[in-house]
């Protein structure tokens, strides 16, 4: 698989999260995404862009154009925050454990075509998402 | 501070969302139309999100309390305009924004705006016989 670009933004504050949608929609539209493929990768990247800031205590976002044999968008949100203890509840539709609606992470894993979190107690969480286009 | 503005219209709010909104903008939002719904004793909000891009599960929470708040203080919410794409997205999300009214657009949703106005009205007048 060919990387055709990679780039990193930080996600420490509000006003970064609005920076990452931005970002997500330029680099999709640049791909050739179509207008609803490029609604769903923004709104992922919205969902976990501000788990990174909330839950994670800030964290950053890469971003990896793709191209050959597919071309794709991959971003991969990385904090070093408390971890998630039960990443299966936490998936769950409704569980939250602050006030939110609980569809971050289930809602976004049905937005992408692949979807990875990997998380440990006190270390930090990452999340990777790919939606081809 | 940053905000959305609010345009009162007769007995209606009207909000036209033009921003990609950070979420304490979103916040305030619902603060202010709160506010301003038992300020001025509005019947009814109309919510304009046609420039919205997304609508993730924050704006989405947001657009629920609102119409809630509004209910409480005896007005009627309508959320109009969301895009197609927005649309197809949100139910792929998980959202099912029950209890926020939608309509096609301003027009569809000042006439929704104005019957469930009149129809909470009827129903206030039948309760007094
Ligand atoms: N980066 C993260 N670090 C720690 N915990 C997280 C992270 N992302 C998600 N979580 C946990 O998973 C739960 C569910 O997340 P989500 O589905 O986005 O719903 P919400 O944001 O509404 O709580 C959160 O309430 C939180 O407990
Ligand atoms: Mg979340």
């Amino acid at each position: 698989m060919a990387l055709l670009s990679t780039e990193n933004l930080p996600i420490k504050a509000e006003i970064d999260v609005v920076a990452v949608r931005r970002r997500v929609r330029e680099l999709a539209t640049k791909l050739g995404f179509t207008l609803v493929d490029q609604t769903k990768i923004v709104t992922a990247a919205s969902e976990l862009a501000r788990n990174t800031m909330i839950y994670g205590g800030g964290g950053s976002m890469q971003a990896e154009t793709l191209n050959g044999p597919r071309t794709g968008l991959r971003l991969i949100f990385k904090d070093n925050g408390p971890g998630i203890p039960d990443i299966e509840l936490a998936l769950r539709d409704g569980f939250t454990t602050g006030s939110g609606l609980g569809l971050g992470l289930g809602g976004t894993r049905r937005l992408v075509n692949e979807f990875e979190i990997s998380s440990r107690i006190g270390a930090g969480t990452t999340v990777t998402i790919t939606r081809w286009k | 501070m940053e905000k959305i503005p609010i345009l009162r219209m007769g007995e209606f709010l009207l909000v036209t969302i033009q921003v990609d909104m950070h979420d304490r903008l979103a916040m305030g939002l619902q603060e202010d139309l709160t506010q301003m719904i038992s300020d001025t004793e509005a019947r009814g909000v109309l919510i304009d999100i046609s420039s919205l891009e997304i609508v993730d599960s924050f704006i989405g929470r947001m657009l629920g309390n609102i119409a809630a708040m509004s209910r409480v203080l005896d007005a009627q919410t309508v959320v109009v305009g969301m895009q197609p794409a927005v649309a197809i997205t949100l139910v792929e999300l998980g959202l099912s924004l029950a209890g926020v009214r939608t309509a096609l657009n301003v027009d569809a949703g000042m006439d929704l705006l104005r019957s469930a106005v009149k129809g909470s009205s009827d129903q206030y007048g039948a309760s007094l016989n």
